[in-house]
């Protein structure tokens, strides 16, 4: 691996983003004694390619903070993927439904496909916003994982821990150029899935990740 | 009673372990096994054969309750055998199968082996062959399974734990003395230890018919004397009275639903139709067995700390005992009904890797460490299962976080403004975090304490939904291999909640780089 790893052995380069990226200066500041070193944007090309610039978060000031260090996000290929597909999922349903009234002259098949559109097409319009709310963060020890804008979720997870590294990507995302990238301890709930990763970014970051924990490896 | 296989005898010219099965070379499972494997056959072939006799053995003895002519035998092909002078052959043929029969589980027994080197290895199979092997250091603990019929001929079951779905290694069966012996040194190579040099050979090959009227012989006394195992070395640090442990399981909260349901009959019954109260025996037969179940189990439980780690047996028909070494245990569960707690009782739970699928039912079993406790039991349980964790301090974990919260309570808590989340348990509702371990305390009603040692913590998560955003709360979820601890509490101050989080975080990757568990003895 002739890359270097975003998250520094060496000594942290200062944090220039962290004025802007903490979003109130809440009493969180007073909370929050860890200072996490943060992650060098400069070593990093590859990971924030083709990705959007800033993390979508709640409007509530009790939300979860982003805190210090920087966010990686998804590529915006991933909507793209993710309306095509979900677009086309939708089609689908309406086609038959639609074929099943005019050859054979039902009209019940419209009820379930009608909830099935109604569902699907939600899906469709919150992708773009959910999609900017997933980051990653790779800081010395652990990964830090966080997404969701009405039910946040944000996980840390020990490089140590890791078992192992997944890379799917089906056709369609590959026509993209893009990749899931799936991380898996010994314990199911921790659930950590970065969907829409370039492909290069997916591998530099498995790459990483697997050199990483193999010099912090423990036990279960 | 196992003999050494012939061609690798040669071999053995460095012995660095204690036990003759132990050696490093392979070697074969108890000579009965093929008996009690084929035995569920023999028992099914035998009960064809009487069900097909069934008529006639009626018409030899009791010849005035066939409602058949005097001399008449009822159509049978038994009969037409015998018409046929067929008997011979038919005989013949019932001999030829049971010998091919005993010959296969033979076969498959000469051909089942197993090696305890620096890994645990087994190989099995005839046609197709598979070689088990399992490394040492990822041992989860070792079972002894003594099942009522092994029991009688001195047989038990040995099953090395592995990390993973169907991971176990599975010796059935050995001699009880063997097994035990071989569990011994299963979990002294497993920690670490160098095992001391075997004395000369005391393996006697013995004949196949000696070594049964040996074994049988053995089991039917141990039977008598209430044999144990023989590294029971140490005493039980909790007695369970029989009393307490019918009252306890009486008291469970599945009594209170069947209260309920027998209650719920009770009134439908009387005020439509009264045949409905005929549905509450099938209840009372189910909870009657679950009961006895439960019961039987928990009877001849003891629970003892030894070198290796805690060792767990329980079972009154099939005595199980579980060596779990230490850094095993990846979360704990001390628990109240809410009817144990004029009594003071409470029961702890443990999630570890049990090597099983999830569906398998013994999962639970094994989960259970504690069925029933005082106070004092669980504070002697909690030190023996989490030994990394400073032996001081569990005095203030049982009054914090079991009776808690008392004065200067140094948990997390709920905060004021959120009460109406949490309305009884806001005051107890909180977590801990400690050097070495993760506390969550829960419920007003049903108390309980989850301990997550930091060693073990595989990732930490917070979560928040709209009516904590709106509360300025958050979720903490520790992340642990599966089980039946809960693992998250709600309703946390969200920056407390962080706090908590990040120092976890720094704090679990510190305990895991110190952790040296996999070795234990150092």
């Amino acid at each position: 691996m002739t890359n270097t790893p975003d998250f520094p052995e060496r000594t942290p380069p200062p944090a220039e983003l962290r004025a802007d990226e903490r979003p109130d200066g809440t009493a969180a500041g007073g909370a929050r004694p860890v200072t996490p070193e943060p992650a060098t944007p400069r070593d990093a090309p590859v990971w924030d390619e083709g990705t959007y610039p800033r993390i979508l978060e709640p409007r509530g000031a009790g939300r979860l903070p982003l805190g210090d260090g920087t966010w990686h996000q998804l590529a915006r290929a991933y909507v793209r993927v993710q309306v095509i597909s979900q677009g086309a999922f939708l089609l689908l349903v309406l086609a038959v439904a639609a074929g099943l009234q005019v050859f054979l002259g039902l009209q019940w098949p419209w009820i379930p496909a009608g909830a099935l559109a109604v569902i699907t097409l939600v899906g469709l319009i919150i992708t773009p916003r959910q999609a900017r709310s997933f980051g990653y963060q790779l800081r010395r020890d652990d990964l830090v994982f966080r997404r969701g804008i009405l039910w946040q979720r944000v996980v840390a997870v020990p490089y140590g821990r890791m078992q192992l590294v997944d890379i799917t990507h089906g056709p369609l995302d590959r026509g993209f150029g893009i990749a899931q990238l799936k991380l898996v301890t010994a314990a199911a709930s921790t659930g950590v899935t970065i969907p829409g990763l370039t492909q290069a970014a997916a591998e530099q970051l498995r790459d990483t990740l697997i050199a990483v924990a193999e010099t912090r490896r423990t036990g279960l | 009673m196992t003999d050494a296989i012939p061609e690798s005898a040669g071999a053995a010219g460095r012995i660095t372990t204690r036990s003759p099965m132990s050696d490093g070379e392979w070697h074969r499972l108890h000579p009965l096994t093929p008996l009690l494997r084929g035995g569920l056959f023999l028992l099914v072939m035998i009960g064809i054969l009487i069900a097909n006799l069934r008529e006639r053995l009626f018409e030899l003895f009791f010849p005035v309750f066939t409602d058949l002519p005097p001399g008449v035998m009822p159509p049978d092909p038994v009969d037409f055998l015998f018409s046929n002078n067929l008997f011979l052959i038919a005989a013949g043929a019932v001999v030829v199968v049971l010998v091919i029969l005993l010959g296969a589980f033979r076969l498959s027994w000469r051909f089942h082996t197993l090696r305890i080197g620096d890994d645990v290895e087994v190989r099995s199979g005839v046609l197709f062959r598979t070689h088990r092997r399992a490394p040492l250091d990822r041992v989860q603990g070792v079972n002894l399974t003594r099942p009522m019929v092994a029991r009688l001929l001195g047989l038990a079951k040995l099953e090395v734990v592995g990390a993973g779905l169907d991971a176990n290694v599975r010796l059935e069966y050995l001699s009880a003395k063997d097994a035990d012996a071989l569990r011994g040194d299963i979990l002294r190579l497993a920690s670490g230890r160098r095992l001391a040099e075997a004395g000369p050979g005391a393996a006697v090959g013995g004949s196949f018919v000696r070594a049964t009227a040996e074994a049988v012989g053995s089991g039917i006394q141990g039977l008598v004397e209430g044999e144990d195992f023989s590294d029971a070395e140490p005493e039980s640090i909790v007695r369970i009275p029989l009393g307490r442990l019918v009252a306890s399981r009486i008291l469970s909260g599945s009594m209170v639903w069947l209260l309920v349901l027998v209650a719920a009959i009770v009134v439908a019954a009387s005020i439509s139709t009264v045949w409905l109260l005929f549905t509450v025996v099938p209840t009372f037969l189910a909870y009657g067995a679950y009961y006895v179940r439960s019961i039987a189990r928990g009877l001849r439980y003891s629970i003892a700390p030894t070198a290796d780690g805690v060792r767990l047996t329980f079972g009154l028909f099939t005595t199980i005992s579980e060596v779990v070494p230490p850094g095993r245990v990846h979360a704990v569960e001390v628990r109240q009904p809410l009817l144990w707690r004029p009594f003071g009782w409470w029961s702890i739970s443990v999630n570890r890797l049990s090597g099983r699928s999830s569906t398998d039912s013994s999962t639970d079993q094994l989960a259970a460490v504690l069925p029933v406790g005082t106070r004092d039991d669980v504070e002697r349980v909690l030190r023996i299962l989490a030994p990394g964790l400073p032996p001081d301090g569990w005095a203030d974990v049982v009054r914090d976080g079991l009776l808690g919260p008392v004065a200067d309570d140094p948990y997390v808590t709920t905060p004021g403004r959120a009460r109406i989340l949490r309305p009884l348990s806001w005051r107890r509702n909180g977590v801990l975090l400690t050097a070495d371990a993760l506390f969550l305390r829960r419920g007003w009603i049903w108390r309980s304490l989850s301990i997550f040692p930091l060693a073990r913590l595989q990732s930490i998560g917070l979560h928040q939904g709209p009516l904590a955003r709106a509360m300025r709360t958050a979720r903490l979820a520790a992340h642990v291999i599966s089980g039946t601890v809960q693992t998250s509490v709600a309703v946390l101050d969200r920056d407390a909640a962080l706090t908590v989080m990040e120092e976890t975080a720094r704090a679990t990757v510190a305990a895991a780089a110190e952790d040296r568990t996999h070795r234990w003895a150092g």
